[in-house]
């Protein structure tokens, strides 16, 4: 007995020991890049930044602050967003509330309808014709409305609509209630933190996407943080950037900051995920068991 | 007699029809809220996904953007016969299916194996903080991720090649390099996604039976035999399932992140249908041959999926349908 718990206890250490690397792995990434925003760039070419920033400076920050379209796209991610976002989750409610009620005629044939495009679907050319022919390409609407439902939302949405109990909306009904009223009196107060849920998800979604702005929207102005980041971090733009703000010769810039200011537009851009995330973390977790739940 | 009988049997037959229309037609009118709730969202499916559905027959036909969707000549095969036949075929069936390969064969046991670890956690802080911490790449853009990963690696600067440089070994371009790339692609998308997948198998772990544990110690089993008697087979049909779906989409390998990873150094081992269909089709305008290329790899994945389910439903009882 005492030697199986001894081998039970080397096994929790090294089970603790494994998961500690993990975190380490997992969060260290981050660190570095906040570490080496804050650092010289001199510093972060020589490899002398680990998790405390070597030379402290704001310079890199100070630059990503002039630069204007930083903010420009920042503004329209936001946009796009809450816009994207509202239209999902009015859609979504559209769909999932029909298809929750028994008596709704037709439900199967709409239920078939939807499902086969959970197996079929146009690709990415088609789409984009589509897009293109409707007069969306070059604006907002080509972000978000393809894809303005997720069928997986829409059925989990559908299921917890499903799930409320019959006796309070029978009650409105012989009152006189309509669809619209039971709907909005009482379906859509009972399923707030579900419906929340599903707009978070929609949320990051659109805070996070690039591709759809990158093959929809042709001027800069329009473009969101996300693809300003990747033709930063990633086509490496970063004297473009530098050289379009005045009185600073590109040679100058480039020897103090072009390396940190990468890490200061990552910063930027994560940021704001990073502060909420702890906080809606619990909600995407329900999210992901009701979805797999009913599979 | 019999011709009154039946006479009254049509007489009756004519009045359930009857009802049968009035019920029917009284559910269409009590729907009509619904109705009118639900046309935005039948819009939506027509313009979005079904008209798309239809467009996909440009790739029997040599699309051109003036002449318009009608007025372009039908061509049959052509563009298959042109995507078979040219020298970039057998590549990018290779690299879509070794990449999808190498994230089965490791990204596919990751997140179960994380999943049993922190099964043996105790509830707590620990537990907690390690389960928040997985998650969180799952919430970053992948634009994001890709830059980090690639200035991780920068030959000039990244972390990497400092520690390699300083064990004495010599700077590598890893992202310039096709050796590196399907490896470097699977532990990216590990570190993606491994926290993320795991919720699913906790999830199925939180629905054993603790009784099951009880009896198995009682029997003298020790904590592997638990594990492999009463903790993996209570997660098998989560595994299946899950197993399924993934063998499933064998090929078909998302592009974002290979787009955002990629140059034309790596493309001989980069580069895969998605991605090919993306250049083709987006930055070539070359409509009709990338939707043909598109469509070949969607009858194959579908085939592989159904496949897939079959095999899952003959030697098991877990499918998908």
């Amino acid at each position: 007995m005492i030697k199986k718990s001894m081998s039970r206890r080397v096994f929790e250490v090294f089970n603790i020991i494994i998961l500690m690397c993990l975190n380490i792995v997992m969060l260290y990434p981050f660190l570095y890049v906040f570490a080496a925003s804050l650092s010289s760039n001199a510093s972060v070419l020589a490899g002398r930044v680990s998790i405390i920033p070597d030379g402290f400076n704001l310079e890199a920050y100070k630059a990503v602050f002039k630069y204007k379209q930083v903010w420009i796209s920042y503004r329209n991610t936001i946009y796009y967003t809450v816009l994207g976002t509202f239209i999902n989750l009015f859609l979504t409610v559209c769909g999932a509330y029909p298809l929750s009620r028994k008596y709704f005629y037709g439900k199967s044939v709409f239920t078939f309808f939807i499902a086969v495009t959970m197996f079929f679907s146009g690709g990415l050319i088609p789409t984009f014709l589509v897009v293109r022919k409707l007069g969306l390409y070059n604006t907002v609407w080509a972000l978000v409305l393809p894809g303005a439902i997720s069928t997986t939302n829409m059925i989990i949405m559908r299921t917890f609509f499903q799930g409320i109990p019959d006796a309070l909306e029978e009650a409105a009904i012989i009152d006189g209630a309509t669809d619209f009223q039971v709907l909005y009196k009482i379906i859509l107060p009972l399923s707030l933190p579900s419906i929340m849920t599903i707009g978070l998800f929609y949320a990051v979604g659109h805070w996070n996407s690039w591709f759809g702005a990158m093959i929809y929207l042709r001027e800069m102005k329009k473009y969101p943080l996300q693809l300003i980041l990747r033709q930063i971090v990633l086509q490496n733009q970063v004297n473009e950037l530098l050289s379009q703000q005045a009185g600073t010769t590109v040679e100058e810039t480039q020897s103090l900051i072009s390396e940190t200011i990468k890490f200061a537009v990552i910063m930027v851009a994560v940021i704001p995920i990073l502060c909420v995330y702890p906080f809606i973390q619990k909600y995407f977790v329900k999210g992901v068991m009701i979805g797999s739940i009913k599979g | 007699m019999p011709r009154k009988k039946e006479k009254k049997n049509e007489n009756i037959d004519k009045q359930l029809a009857n009802l049968r229309r009035q019920e029917r037609w009284r559910r269409f009118k009590k729907s009509k809220y619904l109705y009118l709730m639900f046309l935005p969202v039948i819009l939506y499916y027509l313009i979005f996904c079904y008209a798309p559905m239809f467009g996909i027959v440009i790739a029997f036909k040599d699309y051109n953007a003036f002449k318009g969707f009608a007025a372009s000549p039908w061509v049959g095969f052509k563009q298959f016969q042109s995507f078979f036949s040219s020298p970039y075929f057998w590549r990018l069936l290779r690299n879509t299916f070794l990449i999808s390969f190498y994230g089965l064969i490791f990204g596919f046991p990751a997140p179960i194996i994380l999943a049993l670890l922190l099964n043996e956690l105790k509830d707590g802080w620990f537990k907690k903080i390690t389960q928040t911490i997985s998650y969180l790449p799952h919430f970053v853009s992948a634009v994001i991720i890709v830059g980090m990963f690639v200035n991780f690696l920068s030959p000039s600067t990244g972390l990497i090649n400092n520690i390699i440089e300083m064990l004495g070994g010599e700077r590598k371009y890893f992202l310039n390099d096709p050796k590196y790339f399907r490896s470097l692609y699977t532990i990216l998308g590990i570190w993606t996604g491994v926290g993320w997948g795991s919720i699913i198998y906790l999830a199925a772990l939180t629905n054993i039976d603790p009784e099951l544990y009880e009896a198995c110690i009682i029997d003298g089993g020790g904590r592997l035999r638990q594990t492999w008697h009463i903790t993996l087979p209570g997660i098998a049909n989560t595994i299946i399932i899950m197993l399924i779906m993934r063998i499933g989409n064998l090929l078909s390998v998302g592009y974002e992140r290979i787009i955002l990873m990629y140059t034309p150094a790596t493309y001989e081992t980069a580069d895969v249908i998605s991605t090919y269909v993306y250049r083709r089709g987006l930055v070539d305008a070359d409509y009709s041959f990338s939707t043909a290329v598109g469509l070949f790899n969607s009858v194959v994945g579908f085939i592989f999926i159904y496949a897939a389910n079959a095999v899952a439903r003959r030697y098991s009882e877990t499918s998908l349908w």
